[in-house]
């Protein structure tokens, strides 16, 4: 049994999945739209959240907010529940799939078999599509990989049911009533919304632009407050939460450009085309930052390469991200 | 730096890298292999009318060090964690948690154990005595034989991206 379900490979798996199944039912939907709409884009460095002992930083919405955010836009409805049978979960799963529906799942990464080493992690929050089932294996459309791959069918019953922070518990998910026409504009500016408000105005000092130069101003005292080693490793992770699999770089400003371009015509706003230019521009930086921050746990700073010189980039980053949200926040007024 | 091996990667090792401020071209899309170990990710980059599309990418120097870094010290982990098995110190079952990336509350978790219960499956003392059942268990979980579990040399070595074959 195999659904005629076009594969794409994507930055991210969360947009992949939802720009999937929603192109799925005839509204073309790419990883960028999906990820405006959606309104991905966020920021918040969260010291008392640790990850490897590490302090958490996020440059992007909880995991399956995405999702949600898109569907509501759309007007599309969903199905969506979790499970605590394992067999049921699968038994589920799989009169699902023979209906002709393609199936969203949320997994741990450590029990699919098809990730590479370096990438199986006890991380719960990956998202795939199930689009199939032949004999004992299961056919995926994991957004990450270039091609659709294979799980037997033990392996994604133990994928489900991950435990540890964030268990997925068995959920599956998938679009039940999707209607003929849409309001792209109007998802698009909600989305631009959502981002902007996130951005400017959460009411907490470690979230959003504030957020930023909250970390800046604590990066600089990192050598002195944690010691020169565990200040790199603090670096380190902060590299790793910005440009690990998943982001598109830049901790997903690129991908966000590439949906500032496309929104242009759709609103019929050419200020969008300058704005995604902006974005690339910040993008840019952020990369900068993570450059420096690698000489650094490379053993190869020189002075530009300095704690305050890195913590000057994020502030600069600030600045600039603050302007343009405005700019952004005035555009869909 | 115990955390970093120098003598890795490829860019950053030369004195000459400076940072693009146009990384994000297409034609200028990092192909730094390492981390991936072959599989090519989507990034987003701007081509000559400043367009975006989506470009395959081998890797980044700055993120294979990060990932790197962390194996780094997992390796360090699992190998202080194997002394410790050595010396009596230790159950084998904490070197095949540290194997499986595993810390005791996931562990315990998985096992549907009280932590305080699985914490002293860590006292060799204790696991030796452990009922076959339980033994069972934990090596159906870690994906080794009963003999492995007891024994931990005969377990292969957890292979350590980036570190070449020991």
């Amino acid at each position: 049994m195999k659904i005629k379900y076009q594969h794409r490979q994507s930055a991210h798996c969360e947009n992949g999945v939802t720009a999937g199944l929603v192109s799925h039912y005839g509204i073309d939907l790419t990883e960028a739209m999906a990820f405006g709409i959606g309104a991905g884009l966020f920021f918040g460095y969260i010291p008392f959240i640790r990850l490897n002992h590490l302090p958490l930083t996020t440059f992007r919405v909880v995991t399956g907010a995405i999702f949600k955010k898109v569907t509501k836009e759309l007007g599309v409805k969903i199905y969506s529940r979790n499970f605590r049978d394992q067999q049921q979960a699968m038994q589920v799963l799989d009169e699902t799939i023979a209906k002709g529906t393609p199936v969203g799942l949320q997994t741990g990464a450590w029990w699919l078999p098809y990730f590479p080493d370096a990438y199986r992690f006890h991380f719960n929050m990956h998202n795939l599509v199930v689009f199939g089932k032949e004999g004992d294996n299961y056919l995926i459309s994991d957004p990450i990989f270039p091609e659709p791959v294979i799980c037997a069918s033990d392996d994604l019953r133990k994928a489900r049911f991950a435990k540890g922070a964030l268990a997925p518990k068995g959920k599956m998910y998938c679009l039940s009533e999707v209607p003929e026409q849409v309001d792209m504009a109007k998802a698009v500016k909600n989305g631009v919304r959502a981002v902007t408000k996130g951005m400017l105005k959460y009411p907490l000092p470690i979230i959003g632009i504030s957020g930023i130069r909250f970390l800046a101003r604590r990066l600089v005292k990192w050598p002195k407050k944690l010691g020169e080693e565990n200040a790199l490793l603090h670096l380190g992770q902060l590299i790793r939460m910005q440009e690990e699999i998943g982001t598109g770089g830049a901790g997903f400003r690129f991908i966000y450009a590439a949906f500032l371009q496309e929104a242009a015509p759709h609103l019929e706003d050419d200020r969008f085309l300058a704005f995604s230019e902006r974005m690339t521009a910040i993008g840019d930086r952020w990369r900068e930052f993570a450059v420096r921050a690698a000489r650094n746990c490379k053993g190869r700073a020189d002075a530009e390469d300095s704690y305050p010189a890195m913590a000057k980039i994020l502030m600069d980053c600030a600045d600039r991200e603050e302007k343009l949200y405005q700019d952004l926040s005035e555009a869909v007024e | 730096m115990p955390y970093c091996n120098k003598n890795r990667g490829s860019s950053l090792t030369n004195d000459n890298y400076i940072p693009k401020t146009n990384t994000m071209r297409k034609d200028e899309v990092p192909q730094d292999e390492g981390i991936a170990e072959g599989l090519k990710e989507v990034t987003y980059a701007v081509d000559d009318d400043g367009s975006y599309s989506l470009v395959p990418s081998a890797g980044w120097e700055p993120k294979n060090i990060s990932n790197y870094q962390a194996w780094d010290i997992i390796a360090e982990q699992i190998d202080s964690t194997r002394q410790q098995v050595q010396n009596g110190k230790l159950s084998p079952l904490a070197y095949h948690m540290a194997r499986n990336l595993m810390d005791l509350p996931l562990l315990a978790q998985y096992m549907g154990m009280m932590r305080w219960r699985v914490r002293r499956h860590f006292k060799p003392k204790v696991f030796n005595r452990l009922k076959p059942e339980i033994l069972e268990k934990y090596a159906r979980l870690l994906k080794v034989t009963i003999d492995q579990l007891k024994d931990i040399t005969l377990v292969e070595d957890l292979k350590i991206p980036g570190h070449e074959s020991k």
